[in-house]
C-alpha cells in the first residue's frame, strides 16, 4: 500500500489536504459553500476540454476554473449572487457535455474525473501540485487578515479600507487554484466535500481561527489518509469514502455543537445581511 | 415544405417518435421546472436545488443498478434528500447553505459508489453519461403517464402554496404574523424543486438539471417584478430553450466533427444562457432606478 505507485499518491493526496483544510476553512467561514460547489463541478468541463484537445488535464482545468471564478464574480455585481454561481457553473456544464459527446473517452475516464482516481498519479504530477498547492496556502497567509475582516465583519472591513469585492476575485482566484490541483484525486464533485466537511467540524469545535485552520488541516489529512486506504483495500472509488467521512465529521462537529450549548449562550456569530431576502 | 424550412428541420424531425416523446415530456418537463423554479430563485434557494438535481444522480445510478428507469430513482432520493436537507437544514442561510452542501456530498458520495457498481458489474458502461448528462431522445413513452403525474404533484404543491410562499419569500417575518406555517410550506416547496429537478434530470441530465430550475427564472426576474407574469415568462423561456435545444440537436447529427449529434443539454443551457443575457441587456435601463439587487449580491 505504501510502494512504488502508492507513494506518489500519498504525497499528491497529503498536499491536496493540506490546501483544502486551509481554503476550506474560509470557504465555510464566507458561507461560499456554493461557490466552491460550482467551481470544480464546472472545472471539470476544462478537464473534459483538455483531453480532447490533447493537451494536460491541469491546464484545462486551471483555465476553466479560473474563467468560471472570474465569471461568477462579474455575474455576481449584476445579479443575485447564488444565481450567478448556477448559471455559471452550468454553462461550464454544458460545455463540458459537448466536449465529452467529441471525445472518444471512455466511460472509467471521464467517471475518475467526476469521482476521483488515485491510483494513476505519475511522479510529474507531484510538481505541479506541489507549487499550485504552495501559491494557495501563500496567498491566503498574505490577504489572511483583510480576507479575516471580509469574511466576519464585512462592514468594519469595508470601513477599514478592505474591498470586499477585491478581495472576493481573489478568493476566488485561490478557490479556482485550490480546485485544478485537487481534482484529479478526488474527482470534480467531491473536492467540496472535503473543503467544507473538516473545516465545518473544526469551527464547531473551536473559535480560534487559527486553532479551527490547524484543526481542519488535521481533519481533512485524516479523510483522505483513510479514504485511500480504504479505497485501496476494497477498490471502491476514493470519492465515495470521502463523501461520507466528510458529512460524519459535518455530524460530528453538530453534535458537539449541540452539547456545548447547553453551556455556552448563543456564540456570536456573523450573519449576512442579504441572505435573508426577507428582512428587507 | 420550402428549401428555407427544410435548412431548419431536418428530414424526418416531424415523423421521428423519438422526437415526438422528447418534445413532450421536455416541454412538460420545462414547464414544471420553469414554474417551480420561480420560486426557487425568489426564495434564494438555486443551491438547494442545484444540490438535489446532484444528488437525484444517486439514485439515478442505482435504479441501473436494480434495472428500473431512471426517472423513479432520481424522484427517490431527492425528494428524500429534501426531507433531510430540511429536518438538518440551519434556518439561517450561511447554515442552510453547509447543510445543503453536506447532504450533496454525502449523496454524491453514494452516487460513486453505485456508479462504479454500475460500470464494472454490469454492462452499462454509459451509465455516468446518461445519469449526470441526460438523454431526452431515449425517454420511454411508456415513461409519459408518469412524468405527468410528477409534474402535476410538483405544480400542485406550488398551486395551492402560491400565497403563503409568495409572502414568506418576500417577508418571512410577515408571513409568520400573518400566521403561514413557514416551515411547512418551505419543506413542501422544497419538496416541489425536488420533484422538478429529478423531472429536468431525465431530460437534461442530474447535474445540469439547475439550468432549467434557475435559468429562466432568473431571466423572468430580469423582465419583470410581478409574480404572475414572472412565472409564464420562466415557463415559456423554459420550454422554448428546451424545443430549440430538441431541435438543434436534432440537426446536429449532421454537424461536424463525429456525425454523433450535438448533447441536447448543451443547447439548452446555451439558449438559457442566450436569454439571460438578452433580458440582462434589455432590461438594464428599466432596471437602474431601482436598488434592490446590490443588497442581494452581498449574499456571499
Amino acid at each position: 500500500m505504501f510502494s512504488g505507485f502508492m507513494t506518489n499518491t500519498w504525497i499528491v493526496a497529503t498536499i491536496v489536504a493540506v490546501v483544502a483544510g486551509v481554503v476550506g476553512f474560509f470557504v465555510v467561514l464566507r458561507g461560499s459553500a456554493f461557490v466552491a460547489d460550482a467551481l470544480p463541478t464546472g472545472a471539470f468541463a476544462g478537464a473534459a476540454g483538455a483531453s480532447l484537445i490533447g493537451v494536460n488535464t491541469l491546464i484545462g482545468l486551471g483555465v476553466f476554473s479560473l474563467l468560471g471564478a472570474l465569471g461568477i464574480g462579474w455575474l455576481g455585481r449584476r445579479a443575485r449572487h447564488d444565481v450567478a454561481v448556477a448559471l455559471a457553473l452550468v454553462v461550464m456544464l454544458g460545455l463540458g457535455a459537448l466536449f465529452l459527446s467529441f471525445s472518444v473517452e471512455y466511460a472509467p475516464e471521464i467517471y475518475s474525473l467526476l469521482f476521483g482516481e488515485v491510483l494513476g498519479i505519475s511522479v510529474n504530477e507531484i510538481a505541479p501540485v506541489a507549487v499550485l498547492g504552495a501559491v494557495c496556502i501563500v496567498a491566503i497567509m498574505v490577504m489572511y487578515r483583510p480576507l479575516m475582516l471580509s469574511s466576519v465583519m464585512p462592514e468594519l472591513g469595508e470601513a477599514r479600507g478592505v474591498r470586499a469585492y477585491r478581495i472576493e476575485i481573489c478568493f476566488l482566484i485561490v478557490l479556482a487554484l485550490a480546485t485544478s490541483m485537487a481534482l484529479p484525486v478526488v474527482g470534480a464533485l467531491l473536492i467540496f466535500s472535503l473543503m467544507i466537511g473538516p473545516p465545518a467540524a473544526a469551527r464547531a469545535v473551536t473559535d480560534r481561527p487559527l486553532v479551527a485552520m490547524g484543526l481542519s488541516v488535521v481533519i481533512a489529512l485524516a479523510t483522505v489518509w483513510v479514504a485511500i486506504a480504504v479505497s485501496y483495500h476494497t477498490n471502491w472509488p476514493v470519492g465515495f469514502f470521502v463523501g461520507t467521512i466528510a458529512a460524519v465529521c459535518y455530524a460530528a462537529g453538530r453534535a458537539w455543537t449541540a452539547l456545548r450549548r447547553t453551556r455556552v449562550t448563543r456564540r456570536a456569530v456573523p450573519s449576512s445581511p442579504a441572505a435573508v431576502p426577507a428582512s428587507q | 415544405m420550402g428549401h428555407p424550412l427544410r435548412a431548419i428541420f431536418e428530414p424526418g424531425f416531424f415523423t421521428s417518435a423519438p422526437v415526438h416523446v422528447a418534445l413532450l415530456a421536455g416541454g412538460v418537463v420545462a414547464l414544471v421546472s420553469g414554474i417551480v423554479g420561480t420560486f426557487t430563485v425568489m426564495r434564494g434557494q438555486s443551491y438547494a436545488g442545484h444540490a438535489l438535481g446532484d444528488i437525484s444522480a444517486t439514485g439515478g445510478s442505482a435504479s441501473f443498478l436494480i434495472g428500473i428507469s431512471p426517472l423513479w430513482g432520481f424522484a427517490g432520493t431527492s425528494v428524500v434528500a429534501a426531507g433531510i436537507m430540511d429536518m438538518i437544514g440551519v434556518r439561517r442561510p450561511r447554515g442552510r447553505d453547509l447543510a445543503t452542501g453536506i447532504v450533496r456530498g454525502a449523496g454524491l458520495g453514494l452516487a460513486a459508489l453505485f456508479l462504479y457498481w454500475d460500470t464494472t458489474r454490469t454492462s452499462t458502461t454509459g451509465a455516468p453519461v446518461t445519469i449526470l448528462f441526460g438523454s431526452i431522445f431515449t425517454i420511454g413513452s411508456s415513461m409519459i403517464p408518469v412524468i405527468a403525474v410528477f409534474s402535476l404533484v410538483a405544480v400542485g404543491i406550488v398551486a395551492v402554496l402560491y400565497r403563503p410562499l409568495l409572502l414568506s419569500s418576500v417577508s418571512t417575518d410577515l408571513a409568520v404574523v400573518r400566521g403561514v406555517p413557514v416551515r411547512i410550506a418551505g419543506a413542501l416547496c422544497l419538496a416541489a424543486i425536488a420533484l422538478a429537478v429529478s423531472l429536468s434530470a431525465i431530460t437534461i441530465g442530474a447535474i445540469l438539471s439547475t439550468a432549467l430550475l434557475v435559468g429562466p427564472a432568473a431571466t423572468a426576474l430580469r423582465l419583470t417584478s410581478r409574480p404572475g407574469l414572472m412565472l409564464t415568462w420562466s415557463a415559456v423561456i423554459g420550454v422554448a430553450a428546451t424545443w430549440l435545444g430538441v431541435l438543434l440537436a436534432y440537426d446536429s447529427y449532421y454537424w461536424p466533427p463525429t456525425g454523433r449529434g450535438w448533447p441536447v443539454s448543451f443547447f439548452v443551457v446555451v439558449l438559457i444562457l442566450i436569454f439571460y443575457l438578452l433580458a440582462q441587456f434589455a432590461g438594464k435601463n428599466a432596471r437602474e432606478s431601482r436598488n434592490e439587487e446590490p443588497a442581494c449580491s452581498q449574499a456571499s
